[in-house]
């Protein structure tokens, strides 16, 4: 365990070492490494039940892994040790941000309202943790107005801008799957975390989704997501990482995942119904 | 057509009959046993028991006649005119507002500034009494009672059941302070907060770890372990006789309102001897209070710990990932709630001159909690109209004299008082399930703000 960090390559910005998370007698992740490039948009797949979202559970700290190291690079050059933080600080230290699966909004708050939410530890600290801010002093004030000036930029980004005053429970589904990553996105992180952000997208949404993920990239932002629909992992990821019950098959650019013929067993050696869904997939992710 | 209509119609009258009877039949059942038979002790201490067929038939009458009018009537006549509002195309949703509805907030603090001048021009000196202490005060401190309660309840949504510990807290600690210290009230207002808040810190480290019901439950216990410790420590609190002859609050130090002492307010100012200048002193006092605990709510909810106090309530876990610690913001939000229960109850505490363990009984608790989920969870001003309706309206059951012609002279109606609270409690909960005030009120807007309609707005799960 304490070649960790070490062996870690220059670029890297998240490393996972030789992960392993039990529930009972079943072996959801079972030995399992790979490595997340800074500025690179990593794609995390694998069938049904693989163990993809443990992985990220595991990273972003909603669940304590039974064996193996997570450690996050900042761009100062700190080491974090993900396993060993608590859940709250995973973001607010090491500056990981995630989003879920089911869509977890504040849905009786505004969109502008969540995106605030997000900056709770920046303003909280401008605000003298309430105290200052109560009395009503200016620097709280800059910033509250700099705070909602990065909402703006955000909800611009995620082509929200006109429904910012909207509550967020009152959004299409694609749009509260955008707003969810601007929020994330709010709280300045190195690293986001996309728990199958085209779930449920439109051909069309899931066009706008890539121009949103690239744009973060370009920000400076490293990606790291789980995804099951193909268009998307194919045309946007730079690194496909393969998982299958719990153990990693097959790691490399888009194109080597795609011809390696153990990533085509595992995702053929299912039911036949499912066969066709993925080859359907498949094509569309070669158009 | 005619024919159908006639038809129609005389249906209608068999159905509105039939239920009539049928919701008679039903209520004769459930009172029979409680209105139409009644125990007494007679002469010899015996347990004995009487029949009461008038009030039992006056109950029943009352049921199904009221049930045969709303089928047979009323409903129709709704029916009809929401029909014609359908087809006339006015939408309910109206976006202007009268000049009441606008101005709502600034009337009702200007009437409540002018109400003790009101109450003495139209009753006379001691007439007002009444209407100050039991309408006025009264009112008001449940109102910062449930203020107070709406931040832990409202924002966080932390289902507390315990509140009237905190209340029991801040009153005990004017109670003793002032007794065995002779601090003076002005000193031990602001002490008595924040004991409670600590206090508050104190039960939830442990409390706060629960979620949902399991939490509801451990509040609840820690409230009667308050009131249990203030029973049984007699040592110090003198168990259930209470603690009598609290100092009076005196104006800033300057005046006193004891009648003896020489500087006396009634006497320094010419005004003639009586209890009602304390009382309305107390009124503005308790407004102040109110005013404050509103302020600092309405406050609190545009800085970044208030926020996250709502988001908690929406969605506990996605706080966590947006690295908020769950663990101190409910810690604050419990803190700050008790910390205003503090500062009522040692108001209650002056304004009594007395108080026991009697006064922080669970039901107390119950009766805040109602008046934050009627008004509105979150919404200050509907959970003042709760507090005025609830609070006032169970004042105003004893002064109903003329119900005792209709129910007969030994009706009571403050006996009634529980009962009549879960009618209205239903009534508000089927026609407004999200309280007097089901919208929101957001925090910041971009270009307008748009109140957040209540089916969005979630309750929050411990």
């Amino acid at each position: 365990m304490t070649t960790g960090t070490t062996t870690m390559t220059k670029d890297a910005i998240l490393k996972v070492d030789h992960l392993s998370m039990k529930f009972g007698g079943l072996m959801a992740i079972n030995d399992f490494s790979f490595e997340a490039k800074r500025g690179e948009i990593t794609a995390l797949i694998g069938p049904n039940g693989a163990g993809k979202t443990t992985v990220f559970n595991c990273i972003t700290g909603f669940y304590k892994p039974t064996m193996g190291m997570i450690t996050l690079k900042r761009k100062d050059g700190q080491d974090y040790l993900l396993e060993r933080l608590r859940d709250f600080e995973i973001n607010k230290v090491a500056g990981v941000a995630r989003t879920f699966q089911n869509i977890r909004l504040f849905s009786g708050l505004t969109v502008l309202e969540n995106l605030l939410v997000a900056q709770h530890n920046v303003l909280m600290k401008a605000s003298g943790y309430t105290i200052l801010g109560l009395l009503g002093l200016p620097a709280y004030k800059t910033a509250a107005a700099e705070a909602i000036e990065k909402a703006r930029h955000w909800l611009e980004m995620a082509d929200l801008i006109d429904r910012a005053d909207d509550p967020a429970g009152d959004l299409s589904y694609g749009a509260q799957r955008r707003l969810e990553i601007a929020r994330a996105m709010c709280t300045g992180p190195e690293l986001l975390c996309l728990d199958e952000p085209a779930a449920g997208l439109n051909p069309k949404e899931s066009l706008t989704l890539n121009t949103l993920l690239r744009a973060i990239r370009d920000e400076g932002t490293s990606l790291l997501l789980i995804e099951h629909d193909m268009s998307v992992v194919m045309e946007i990821s730079d690194h496909v990482v393969v998982l299958e019950y719990g153990q990693k098959i097959s790691d490399g650019t888009p194109d080597h995942v795609k011809n390696d013929p153990k990533v085509i067993a595992a995702y053929l050696g299912v039911e036949d119904d499912e066969v066709e869904a993925i080859e359907e997939k498949l094509d569309e992710g070669t158009v | 057509m005619a024919y159908t209509a006639e038809n129609n119609s005389s249906s209608l009258m068999a159905k509105a009959v039939k239920e009539g009877i049928f919701a008679g039949v039903i209520a004769f059942g459930m009172f029979l046993l409680f209105v139409g038979i009644e125990t007494y002790q007679d002469i010899n201490n015996q347990l004995t028991w009487r029949t009461r067929w008038g009030l039992l038939a006056v109950f029943v009458a009352v049921a199904a006649i009221g049930r045969f009018l709303t089928v047979g009537f009323i409903k129709p006549h709704l029916d009809k005119r929401k029909l014609a509002k359908a087809k006339s195309g006015v939408l309910d949703i109206s976006t202007d507002k009268s000049f009441f509805h606008r101005n709502f907030l600034k009337i009702a603090l200007l009437f409540l500034l002018c109400y003790p001048f009101l109450a003495m021009l139209i009753f006379g000196r001691q007439g007002s009494l009444k209407y100050v202490d039991n309408f006025g005060i009264q009112i008001l401190i449940y109102v910062m009672l449930a203020w107070g309660l709406n931040i832990v309840v409202g924002l966080a949504g932390l289902l507390d059941l315990g509140y009237v510990a905190f209340y029991a807290v801040g009153a005990y600690s004017y109670a003793l302070l002032s007794a065995n210290f002779g601090f003076s009230f002005w000193l031990l207002l602001p002490m008595a907060g924040i004991l409670a808040g600590f206090w508050g810190i104190i039960l939830g480290f442990p409390v706060l770890r629960l979620r949902g019901d399991y939490l509801a439950i451990v509040t609840l216990a820690f409230g009667e372990i308050i009131r249990l410790v203030l029973i049984n420590w007699t040592d110090v609190t003198r168990g259930t006789f209470g603690i009598s002859g609290i100092a009076k609050a005196s104006f800033f130090g300057i005046w006193s309102f004891d009648v003896g002492a020489a500087n006396n307010f009634n006497k320094a100012w010419g005004l003639p001897s009586s209890s009602v200048y304390y009382k309305i002193f107390l009124f503005y006092v308790i407004l102040a209070l109110c005013l404050i605990t509103a302020y600092v709510t309405i406050r609190l909810r545009r800085m970044p710990i208030g926020r996250a106090w709502e988001a908690l309530r929406e969605d506990e876990i996605a706080c966590r990932s947006l690295g908020i610690n769950t663990v101190t913001t409910k810690l604050t939000a419990f803190a700050t709630g008790a910390m205003f229960g503090g500062f009522a109850g040692s108001f209650f505490a002056a304004r009594q001159g007395f108080v026991s363990p009697e006064s922080f009984v669970f039901l107390e608790s119950a009766v805040i909690l109602a008046i934050v989920v009627l008004g509105g969870m979150g919404s200050l001003t509907g959970i003042a109209i709760a507090a005025v309706v609830m609070v006032g309206g169970t004042e105003l059951l004893r002064e109903m004299e003329f119900l005792k012609h209709v129910f007969g002279p030994d009706f009571t109606p403050e006996l009634y008082r529980m009962l009549l609270f879960g009618l209205a409690m239903i009534i508000v909960m089927l026609f407004k399930p999200r309280g007097f005030v089901g919208t929101r009120e957001p925090t910041a807007f971009l270009k307008e703000r748009k109140a957040v309609s209540g089916s969005f707005t979630k309750e929050g799960h411990g």
